[in-house]
């Protein structure tokens, strides 16, 4: 049992760990590797959206990859390397988008939740509950009651 | 103030309605990607052609007239679907050039054999750099280009008769009187 359990834990270890990279796209040189993958992690695939170009398995991401290792070989800075993807793809490729007056919504969203809710938390919770003190029994009532003892 | 609270969430819900409901009437898809690349001029580049042919293509032929340049490939099924598009669009005598990407010169030989050839001249981009610089992320892809070199439109999505109809012969006109 605890075998399989080892077993589960070094999957999931791996999954976590999981690249698109494929070893014959890396660079031999692994502080430029390093680099690499450093911007590749900070550029949206295309294609596929959701991911960065490191952990997309699409054909066409693999050469966007080979593109930036390329570049980084050349002695490209990093903020060259993303230059080039930004003037070809605009902010789309950036996973951490410029904050400009199209994306101040975007930046600023979390804060503006953030301040509403508490707002609403702070006014739902100031309210007073709204039990009235119970009315006292009438005459009639307390008599009812002793005729029950 | 109670009564804000009881509106609150109709008014969120009619903001999210109106968010959602905005590009689905006016048939913005969501999945393209503005392209930075509108009004620019096209990236300097240099394909060689397919073998067999005489001519690839490079930034120099696209000054002086208004042309279409179409990305493609032999395995690219929409392209297969814009095809007669493309033939459409040729015996309008509008020029189209071509694009191929990352393919096996064979295979894009087959393919035009058997799909037609509407193009001016063809640069063979074997290792995706020159799609990368036009901002392509996919196959096919047009573009629009004045005859000023500049990329004036983009289409990332096989080309119908209606697309023709409605936007690129307008904008063709349109870049045509444009002096």
């Amino acid at each position: 049992m605890r075998a399989v359990f080892a077993v589960i834990a070094v999957a999931l270890a791996l999954a976590g760990a999981a690249r698109a990279v494929e070893p014959d796209e890396m660079l031999k040189d692994p502080a430029q590797e390093a680099r690499a993958e450093a911007i590749g992690h900070q550029l949206r695939c295309p294609v596929c959206k959701t991911e960065s170009i490191e952990e997309s398995d699409a054909d066409f991401t693999k050469d966007l990859r080979k593109l930036v290792r390329t570049q980084v070989a050349a002695g490209k800075t990093d903020a060259q390397v993303l230059d080039y993807m930004h003037s070809r793809y605009g902010d789309f490729i950036l996973l951490r988008p410029p904050f400009k007056p199209s994306t101040w919504l975007l930046w600023l969203a979390p804060a503006i939740l953030l301040v509403l809710g508490g707002t609403f938390a702070f006014f739902m919770t100031r309210r007073r509950p709204n039990t009235a003190e119970p009315e006292p029994l009438t005459a009639a009532e307390k008599a009812a009651v002793e005729a029950l003892k | 103030m109670r009564r804000l609270i009881f509106i609150l969430p109709v008014l969120v819900f009619v903001g999210i309605v109106i968010y959602f409901a905005t590009p689905l009437l006016r048939g913005i898809d969501p999945s393209v990607i503005p392209s930075p690349l509108i009004d620019k001029p096209v990236p300097a580049f240099e394909l060689g052609p397919l073998p067999g042919y005489q001519k690839g293509l490079s930034s120099a032929d696209l000054t002086g007239q208004v042309q279409i340049v179409n990305i493609f490939a032999s395995w690219c099924v929409p392209c297969r679907a814009e095809a007669p598009a493309l033939m459409a669009l040729k015996s309008m005598n509008i020029p189209i050039r071509g694009i191929d990407q990352k393919d096996k010169p064979a295979d894009a030989l087959e393919y035009l054999k058997e799909l037609g050839d509407p193009y001016v001249s063809i640069g063979a981009d074997t290792d995706r750099k020159v799609s990368i610089d036009w901002g392509a992320y996919g196959a096919p892809e047009t573009f629009i280009i004045d005859a000023k070199g500049r990329i004036r439109f983009k289409q990332a999505a096989p080309i119908t008769q209606n697309d023709i109809d409605d936007t690129i012969v307008p904008l063709i006109n349109q870049l045509r009187a444009e002096k």
